[in-house]
């Protein structure tokens, strides 16, 4: 479709104004000149083709386009790319592969904490972040969902993603 | 939705910030974006330049000392949430942040970013007007302090000239023997709320109302002081009774009929989490007496 603009996420044209910027995503260090519009989220998924982090809303209510920056869950999409110059970034790529999946990813696996899928790599962030920074997470009900609260899910009725958070800790436990 | 086209500017310094904000028809100032992004994607705000402060040095700190708890341009939610040293000096600024969005959006977002955007409905602006804060700004003519009480003007709009920048809250410690609370209604846990008070009571000996501060948010066009409330509370004994009958002074003030929540129903609500708050600070003050605060 012509007279789409921006269908790419605000890709360098003309009169943008291109920014150099120096970001290491997932260990490795990427120096790129983006359009000082461009949204973190959209630099991940068009200019690095890491397109495990999902876009939904793009004006962070759904929380599936949650990264780590510099250690801190963020929504890459109400972060500019040119915010990320210098950072460490982490996505959903750096918590496992294919065959050899990280364990809250197994936990998901496991209890079924996902149907769809659009919502996981966010669901994925938010949990190891909450288990990596609390040694005694608050694995109550409310504790969970709390954590949660930031995430929407529109297929698992939370259920199984609050027992995924549950088998994850025991995974990190045992690992 | 992308954000339309912006001149982008990396301030190095305050005076820098500032400068561009002269220099162009429509600046918006970047901090931790959680409000100002959205409002770009959704083109909602089409700026001419975006005024990035986030390498400005010397805005990141939070210090507490003569009473006041300082946080500066750069500080985030979350930041101050964990601030064992503001929790110290004012506890209420711990509880209030816990209501605002989610940890993600408070790990980026920032306290000086939330007052300047200024929505009727958050909650800190309403904290600031509770404690009879205010804010440092700095524009092309100097610095300036400006009381909470002149700084809000209508939703999403502040009394700062289009060159100032907020380069610091104050937030006063809370008094000695004084409660605290921050209750509100919201449809979601971390939505706007549809009414939120914040309370700072201060008992006396015998446990009647010697002071009152309460403030809302969501009822009206802008954060609001409830001198009505406030007035009809000091002299009382703060039993169930009395603090029902002062918080019917709230209806006045419930001017916000929008969201779904019509003003009958908006005047309810705001009744019922003044009780809550009221107590909640009433039954805190009795664990505060006599503590020495910053």
């Amino acid at each position: 479709m012509p007279n789409q603009p921006d269908r790419m996420g605000a890709r360098l044209a003309d009169g943008d104004g291109g920014v150099p910027i120096t970001v290491t995503v997932n260990g490795t260090t990427h120096e790129k000149t983006v359009s000082p519009r461009m949204l973190l989220s959209d630099f991940l998924r068009h200019e690095l083709r890491l397109t495990g982090t999902h876009v939904g809303c793009e004006h962070g209510v759904c929380g599936c386009c949650t990264v780590r920056l510099d250690g801190e869950t963020a929504r890459s999409c109400l972060t500019l790319a040119v915010q990320a110059d210098g950072a460490e970034v982490h996505t959903v790529e750096s918590l496992g592969e294919e065959g050899a999946l990280g364990p809250v990813q197994q936990a998901f696996k496991e209890c079924h904490g996902l149907q769809c899928g659009y919502c996981t790599p966010g669901f994925l962030m938010v949990v190891t972040d909450y288990l990596d920074k609390n040694r005694e997470p608050d694995l109550s009900e409310d504790g969970i969902r709390t954590a949660l609260s930031g995430n929407l899910c529109r297929c698992t009725g939370y259920q199984n993603i609050v027992a995924a958070v549950r088998r994850a800790h025991e995974l990190m436990q045992a690992g | 939705m992308k954000p339309a086209r912006f001149e982008y500017v990396a301030a190095r310094s305050v005076e820098e910030a500032v400068a561009a904000r002269a220099a162009h028809d429509d600046t918006v100032v970047l901090a931790g974006g959680q409000s100002l992004i959205p409002m770009l994607n959704y083109r909602v705000a089409q700026p001419d330049a975006v005024i990035d402060i986030n390498r400005v040095p010397g805005l990141g700190g939070i210090s507490v000392a003569d009473g006041a708890v300082r946080v500066g341009a750069m500080v985030r939610h979350r930041q101050l949430e964990l601030s064992d040293e503001a929790f110290a000096a004012n506890p209420l600024l711990r509880e209030v942040m816990g209501n605002v969005a989610h940890i993600p959006i408070r790990n980026r977002g920032t306290i000086c970013g939330s007052l300047a955007h200024a929505d009727a409905a958050a909650e800190l602006p309403a904290a600031l007007v509770c404690l009879g804060g205010s804010v440092t700004v700095q524009g092309t003519g100097g610095q300036r302090t400006v009381a909470a009480s002149d700084l809000f003007m209508f939703h999403m709009t502040t009394t700062l000239q289009p060159d100032e920048i907020i380069t610091e809250a104050l937030f006063p410690a809370l008094p000695d023997g004084a409660g605290y609370a921050f209750v509100e209604m919201t449809r979601r846990h971390g939505d706007y709320a549809v009414a939120g008070i914040c309370a700072v009571i201060t008992p006396d000996a015998g446990g009647g109302c010697a002071a009152a501060s309460i403030s809302a948010c969501g009822i009206a066009e802008k954060p609001v002081r409830l001198p009505d409330v406030e007035a009809a509370l000091v002299g009382t004994d703060l039993s169930e009774a009395a603090v029902r009958a002062a918080a019917a002074h709230v209806d006045g003030a419930v001017t916000n009929e929008d969201d779904g929540a019509g003003g009958r129903y908006r005047r309810k609500v705001a009744r019922t989490l003044i009780v809550r708050a009221v107590a909640t600070a009433v039954s805190r003050a009795a664990g505060n007496a006599g503590q020495g605060r910053a």
